[in-house]
């Protein structure tokens, strides 16, 4: 009996809830993490080689799709990223095995990611029709008027998820940015981008709606400059540029003080970036970095 | 323009009962006279072919809102105009000219009101320059006493009628009232509106009183009370402003001074946006009389602040704003005092012949 | 001749002694900069020169940030939040006490009104500092994250519009988290900063906690610049706004923007119409218009454009325009030469472009610098006079169809600080304060602040907000921050 030939996964972009390759017609190899054993390292999947006009055309989508995102109901987001939460899940097979080929994990090690990510996802999920109460509030002017404070999405995020956490650090980020109302254009990690496009299939067979986000593969230091000068979007995520081939993050923050982004930068001290632990137990500081405090202010009177 | 007149010389000489004053009313610089009926003139400025209550919810309903807030924050604004010198003496004659020196008690006497219109003859005989007010306002029955003193000379006599201050009494009531105190001698009749009929959304009733009211005056110019601290809301004040004025008030006037909070300046503000208002709307010029509450000629002064910069100049003489005060005169001839001979007064240098504290 | 008409009320300017020439103030004393170009401060109502003050060199700079430094590692940063609160206390109790003096050396050195410098400014100023000195001691219950803690030295630079106030914006919060701070006051306003100097030595606030440098540009600079700087504070142009961000680019330094704006002040057809013309009034002519959040586009109802504009003109003809130090001025001078140039070549602009231009035609001062209350109607957004910020008392005003119109066209511009909504129908004004994207939404009101009511903007009107329990996030690090 011969063994089954498998149907292999193509590994596309996703842009406005569709999979399209990249425009620019160019893909590259993906390699699994090189694990000790292997002397040389396995080839894995191609990507898509997404270019600047793919993060244009992926901007466009986040922009058209934020009003909306942002519009629904807070209960309604927190119930459509815990779907999301459920379908990954259900794939949780195929993340394993992606996280462990790109990380280069042990079994036991990559199903311990992937159920960290999976309640990532949950857990910041749940802040959906929560954070609002915490960090919105009455403010006690003094005057006859009702004062109140209120957060709000900033609007549309670039991402640099990290480079070497490829589920449970994209998880780490995306997550606290769409949880608000933001939509996002994720720059998937350059060398192990398969299990953003895993989680990118989750959230397309979830009920996020297209374009809230949206995940490009490719060379981040081609892509990333194009997104912080890019004055459309209106923050940027600069997690990922630690440890990102020919990437200096002070550029890219040059760049975005074009238009005023709001700037996350990379953890570490000085011009050196460091990728967070992602395994540490996280705040409420990646969700605050992408708010805007809206005040309105009205009269009481008869 | 009225500029406080010069020097007038008073004698103090009662005469015989003066049944009516034959000096012929105002004549006001834009007509307030209705000739036409006022149903008629209202379905006019309405644009309806009858005048029904709902035609008057519409009208009254649909004009624009007044945010509290909002409106309190400009007469406080307007409250820190600073009036000094020549402005202040400007102000304070001014004031004096327009007040509606009142005594409303039931306790009034003819003696209490013959004392009261010798005090608007001769507001302060240490200083004949010293302009006389507007006019005296007592009740009805006591008009013929402050007729005696004041004869026909250039002092007013205003009388409240329509079962003042609580306006509760039958239509045909209140309209006898109303022709008693103009067959008595008085120039100006100062009616309440039935506030309850308003609060009930009974506007025609309101109007039809308010015209039926004017008709009884004859000549007499009619101040209609609106009891501003009943109705509570600016929204209120402004409606009813624009219905006594549609039904043909020469004057709106905002409290009867038995109920507080009285003649506020934010409620004076909002009436004064109405006559402006009204005069751009219709052509009419209306006037104005905060009454109650008014003590200090600082207090005085923001009023005409507030008139000058809401309403205009054109309203700044007693023909079409006056003050309802008792109190008031004396803080005013202090503060002219002092701007006269540069030292503090007292009270025992104002003559009071009604003094309010009895 | 108007027939009631306001004799001069100018407020006394003898309860104020300006120095004829000013230092820097430097770890607790004034001290001579070292060899920086010093420079007039003029009264910008009569051009008189009210005093020399001196340009704070990088050398200076420096000097000011290791005064702060050491005062932040010895003192300030060791100190109880008990303590530290109860100099804030000392300092508003100063500021009251000593308010008519601040109040009047605002105008002179501004131009703004004394009304206002009175009876809003310093009001602001004193309050600011009472409300921040609560909060030294209770910044673990403030929601700001696990563990607050100081940033360090804070590098603060302030405009000329409203000097004082924006001082206090910074000061008490950096003060109150336990940070110190290196201050510069804008070049045409440095009077009432160094009289805040005093203030510190009155209430004995320790030497270094709080240094004013005075100076340009370059000094600016030279803060943004400064190694020693952690964090800086910046409230002015989006330019400027713009450069600092760059400067600090791949830094650890902290920033928060308080920029320009372009605010658009809403009117429906169901408006309280008097409140919203006052409204309009307020929202632009306050301080000349020289206000970041000024509501410098009016949108109107269509249905009603022309009796808001004939209403809102013969409110204008009521304002008073001259003496910043009557009483009973309204509008009082622009605060530079510079400044008057740059409305004047906007509202040429305005002109030229066919936008119908209404003023009051009041008569105006022959010496200082003054520009009279200016309406453009017939606007469209594509005019200058919509788009860029004028910082001055000019207001264009546009027309809207429907509510979705007026969000839109309100949005329609790269600033997002400031909205006013006028309607008497809530639903909609909640609907409305959901979509405009402005930090500041007034509803029934305008130009209205409080210490507790955060403040600041969306995209190119900055980040970060000040005042209130938001603000003092950028004056702490909590949890692994480093």
């Amino acid at each position: 009996m011969s063994a089954r030939v498998d149907v292999r996964k193509t590994y596309k972009l996703y842009i406005g809830g569709k999979f399209p390759r990249s425009e620019s017609g160019r893909s590259y190899e993906v390699l699994a993490a090189p694990t000790g054993r292997r002397a040389t390292p396995r080839f894995l999947a191609n990507a898509a080689m997404g270019s600047r006009k793919d993060a244009r055309d992926a901007v466009v989508a986040a922009r058209k799709a934020q009003p909306g995102w942002a519009g629904a109901t807070a209960y309604n987001r927190g119930q459509v990223l815990y779907r999301v939460a459920e379908v990954m899940e259900g794939r949780r097979a195929q993340l394993v095995q992606d996280v462990r080929d790109s990380e280069g994990l042990t079994p036991a090690r990559a199903e311990a990611v992937v159920s960290a990510a999976i309640d990532r996802w949950v857990w910041y999920a749940g802040w959906a029709d929560k954070y609002a109460q915490v960090l919105g509030g009455l403010n006690p002017v003094a005057g006859p008027y009702f004062d109140i404070s209120a957060p709000e999405p900033t609007g549309v995020v670039a991402v640099l998820a990290p480079q070497a956490s490829s589920l449970l650090g994209l998880v780490s980020v995306v997550a606290p940015v769409v949880v608000s109302g933001n939509t996002c254009v994720v720059l998937a990690s350059e060398d192990r981008p398969l299990p953003a496009i895993d989680l990118a299939e989750c959230l397309a067979t979830s009920d996020v709606p297209g374009g809230v986000v949206n995940v490009v593969t490719g060379r981040t230091a081609e892509v990333a400059p194009w997104l912080a000068s890019h004055r459309d979007v209106n923050a940027i995520d600069l997690t990922g540029a630690a440890d990102a081939a020919g990437v200096e993050w002070g550029d890219l923050e040059l760049a975005a003080a074009e238009n005023l982004k709001r700037v996350l930068r990379p953890g570490g001290s000085g011009p050196e970036a460091v990728e967070p632990d992602f395994d540490a137990v996280p705040d409420l500081s990646r969700l605050t970095a992408f708010l805007e405090t809206k005040t309105v202010w009205h009269p009481k009177g008869r | 323009m009225c500029h406080p007149g010069g020097p007038r010389v008073v004698r103090w000489c009662p005469r015989p009962t003066v049944t009516r004053p034959h000096r012929p009313p105002y004549t006001p610089g834009v007509s307030t006279s209705t000739e036409v009926d006022p149903t008629t003139r209202a379905r006019d400025i309405l644009g309806v072919s009858r005048l029904t209550n709902s035609a008057l919810t519409g009208w009254l309903h649909g004009l624009p809102g007044v945010d509290q807030v909002g409106c309190e924050a400009r007469a406080a604004a307007l409250s820190t105009r600073s009036v000094k010198t020549s402005s202040k003496a400007w102000a304070i004659d001014t004031a004096i000219s327009m007040i509606d020196l009142t005594t409303l008690e039931g306790a009034d006497t003819p003696g209490k009101v013959r004392g009261l219109a010798t005090r608007a003859l001769v507001p302060d005989p240490s200083d004949p320059s010293t302009p006389s007010p507007a006019a005296v306002c007592v009740y009805g029955d006591m008009v013929p006493f402050a007729r005696e003193v004041i004869g026909e000379r250039d002092v007013r006599i205003a009388a409240v009628a329509t079962a003042f201050p609580s306006g509760r009494a039958s239509r045909a009531v209140k309209l006898a009232d109303t022709r008693d105190a103009v067959q008595n001698g008085a120039d100006e009749i100062d009616m309440v509106i039935d506030r309850g009929a308003f609060l009930a959304g009974d506007y025609l009733s309101v109007f039809r009183e308010i015209a039926e009211t004017k008709e009884a005056c004859g000549d007499a110019r009619l101040k209609v009370i609106m009891e501003t601290g009943e109705l509570v809301t600016y929204d209120n004040v402004r409606r009813a402003s624009w219905l006594s004025m549609l039904a043909g008030g020469d004057f709106i006037k905002t409290s009867t001074g038995k109920i507080s909070p009285a003649a506020t300046l934010p409620v004076t503000l909002v009436m004064l946006e109405a006559v402006r208002d009204w005069r751009d709307a219709t052509g009419e010029q209306v006037g104005v009389k905060p009454a109650g509450g008014i003590r200090t000629s600082k207090d005085a002064i923001k009023f005409l602040v507030t008139v000058n910069e809401v309403a205009g100049e054109d309203w700044l003489s007693n023909e079409w704003f006056r003050f309802g005060a008792s109190s008031l005169l004396n803080d005013l001839l202090l503060q002219r005092q002092k701007m006269t001979t540069g030292a503090y007064s007292g009270a025992d240098y104002v003559a009071d012949d009604a003094p309010s504290g009895y | 001749m108007p027939t009631f008409e306001y004799a001069p009320a100018p407020e006394s300017r003898a309860v104020v002694d300006i120095a004829s020439s000013h230092g820097l103030f430097i770890g607790g004393e004034f001290v001579e900069a070292t060899g920086g170009k010093p420079f007039k401060t003029l009264n910008p109502a009569t051009e008189e020169v009210l005093s020399e003050v001196s340009e704070a060199t990088a050398d200076d700079v420096d000097a000011a940030v290791r005064a702060a430094r050491s005062a932040y590692t010895r003192v300030w940063s060791r100190m109880s939040g008990a303590d530290r609160g109860k100099y804030l206390y000392r300092i508003a109790r100063i500021i009251q006490e000593r308010a008519r003096e601040l109040a009047v050396l605002e105008t002179l050195d501004n131009g703004k009104p004394i009304k206002e410098s009175r009876d809003v400014d310093i009001p602001l100023v004193a309050a600011h500092f009472f409300y921040h000195a609560g909060w030294a001691d209770k910044l673990s219950y403030a929601a700001l994250g696990e563990n607050p803690r100081p940033v360090g030295v804070v590098g603060q630079v302030i405009p000329w519009n409203f000097p004082l106030l924006m001082l206090a914006w910074k000061v008490a919060p950096a003060l109150a988290c336990g940070n110190t701070v290196v201050l510069k006051p804008a070049e045409t306003t440095p009077l009432t900063a160094l009289l805040f100097a005093e203030i510190c030595q009155q209430a004995e606030l320790p030497a270094g906690v709080v240094n004013i440098v005075t100076g340009a540009g370059a000094t600016g600079q030279a803060i943004v610049d400064h190694p020693g700087i952690d964090k800086l504070a910046f409230t002015g142009s989006t330019g400027v706004g713009k450069m600092i961000a760059r400067s600090i680019s791949g830094t650890r330094k902290k920033a928060t923007l308080e920029l320009g704006g372009k605010g658009a002040n809403i009117i429906f057809d169901d408006a309280p119409v008097d409140q919203a013309v006052e409204g309009i009034v307020n929202g632009i002519f306050f301080n000349q218009g020289h206000v970041c959040c000024a509501g410098s586009r009016i949108l109107v109802q269509e249905n009603v454009a022309d009796e808001v504009v004939r209403r809102l003109k013969r409110r204008l003809t009521t304002l008073r325009i001259g003496d910043p130090m009557d009483k009973n001025t309204d509008v009082g001078a622009i605060n530079s030469r510079a400044q008057l140039q740059r409305i004047e070549e906007l509202t040429a602009a305005g002109s030229q472009e066919g936008a119908e231009r209404w003023d009051s035609g009041c008569e105006l001062p022959s010496t200082g610098y003054w520009f009279r209350p200016t309406v453009f109607t017939d606007v469209s957004q594509s005019h200058r006079v919509a788009q860029e910020e004028i910082f001055g008392p000019v207001v264009s005003v546009l027309t809207f169809r429907t509510p979705g119109e007026a969000v839109a066209k309100a949005n329609n511009t790269p600033y997002g600080l400031s909205a006013g909504i006028w309607t008497e129908k809530g639903s909609r004004i909640l609907w409305m304060a959901d979509q405009l994207r402005a930090g500041v939404v007034w509803a029934n009101t305008f130009n209205k602040f409080d210490p507790t009511s955060p403040f600041g903007g969306y995209k190119e009107s900055g980040y970060g907000r000040e005042g209130g329990r938001h603000g003092l996030e950028a004056y702490v690090k909590t949890g692994s921050d480093q």
